[in-house]
């Protein structure tokens, strides 16, 4: 296989292509540097409403609870959980993309298989999030929290949460499904028909944006 | 065809088999993460850092992040140029964007404020009242 690279080598003459990576690989960037621009469009209309406002409700007030503590006020340790079990999955999508690397489909499965179960984790904490906000009377059109300064608060707050961290949630929901569509090609030997295992690389490339969002959505919803 | 696109493709030289970078990166993450959730709680105990200058290092912190996620996990980094300028160049328009719409946002809790029905508004001065009195 000549497959080397030299100075003179060019790139655009035809025969080779230009980003070193597959068509497959290439349209996945593109997708998630579109969707880059939905999340960072949601987020900064977030940001441009709450500079907008007098006052917000501090999120340490709000998110202060934990599934099993009752009313103990623990801010930050439940989004933390969270934040951890996504990058946790994302280390195990690595490691399944590395496996591909080595052609070893035991080693894909497993790790696959733990990030179908980190994905999965999180989606359940988020559940839990929502409900329990729910029942402190926060759902889209309504926020019982009040802002810092005393006054009483807008819906934007909630109306923003739930929007901004539910298009996450629907990310991950879809990640944990292509995971799983990926699983049961692994299990069922394609990639080894197919020579290569670039799938789960494209999958990857997907579940890590996940991953990069919910970074930002941390910092902007819980630490700012 | 499916072959023939596949084998034009190099791959990346750098196959160390260990998996040693990969824990690095989580460990750098959960690091930056946990300094994260540590400042936060420092200035909930303390009041210290000020409100502003912790916001900048969250700021800051997520950035980190965020290349170590591009870079590392995404692979990012290990592309050639051209693939990484395509991706990069168009996320540039982001510092426009995060500008103008937080400054447009600023100036309307401004207005909001000063504007407010109620709010006592200060005499406009009449500079031109002297100029005029000089012509006549």
């Amino acid at each position: 296989m000549d497959t080397a690279v030299t100075a003179k080598k060019k790139w655009w003459a035809g025969g080779y292509s230009p980003f070193n990576v597959n068509y497959g690989k290439l349209m996945m960037w593109y997708f998630l540097l579109s969707d880059a621009f939905t999340f960072g469009a949601l987020l900064i209309s977030y940001g441009t409403i709450r500079f907008s406002s007098p006052s917000w409700p501090d999120p340490n007030e709000v998110f202060k609870s934990f599934p099993g503590m009752g009313h103990a006020n623990l801010p930050l340790m439940f989004v933390s959980l969270m934040t951890f079990i996504l990058i946790m999955s994302s280390v195990t999508m690595v490691l399944a993309v590395h496996a591909g690397h080595h052609r070893d489909r035991k080693a894909v499965a497993k790790w696959l298989a733990w990030t179908i179960v980190g994905g999965i984790a999180f989606l359940s904490c988020q559940a839990w999030e929502w409900t329990h906000l729910y029942h402190e009377g926060a759902w889209w059109g309504r926020n019982p929290f009040a802002n810092v300064d005393g006054t009483v608060a807008s819906t934007n707050f909630t109306n923003f949460f739930f929007t901004i961290t539910g298009f996450h949630g629907l990310h991950v929901t879809s990640g944990v499904v292509l995971n799983i569509v990926i699983l049961i090609n692994v299990l069922k030997g394609t990639y080894d028909d197919r020579g290569h295992y670039e799938m789960v690389e494209k999958v990857g490339l997907y579940w890590h944006f996940v991953d990069l969002v919910w970074v930002f959505v941390f910092t902007c919803f819980y630490l700012l | 065809m499916e072959h023939t696109q596949s084998s034009e493709i190099i791959e990346p030289v750098h196959h160390d088999s260990s998996t040693k970078k990969i824990w690095r990166t989580f460990w750098i993450l959960l690091g930056i993460t946990v300094a994260e959730v540590g400042l936060a709680f420092l200035h909930l105990e303390t009041g210290f850092p000020n409100r502003m200058f912790l916001n900048g290092i969250f700021v800051i912190l997520t950035f980190f992040k965020a290349f170590y996620i591009v870079a590392e996990f995404m692979h990012l980094g290990h592309e050639i140029k051209n693939l990484v300028m395509t991706i990069l160049m168009p996320l540039l328009l982001f510092i426009w964007f995060i500008v103008a719409f937080l400054y447009e946002g600023h100036s309307w809790k401004n207005m909001r404020k000063d504007l407010a029905p109620g709010t006592k508004v200060e005499a406009p001065k009449a500079p031109a009242a002297e100029g005029h009195e000089k012509h006549y």
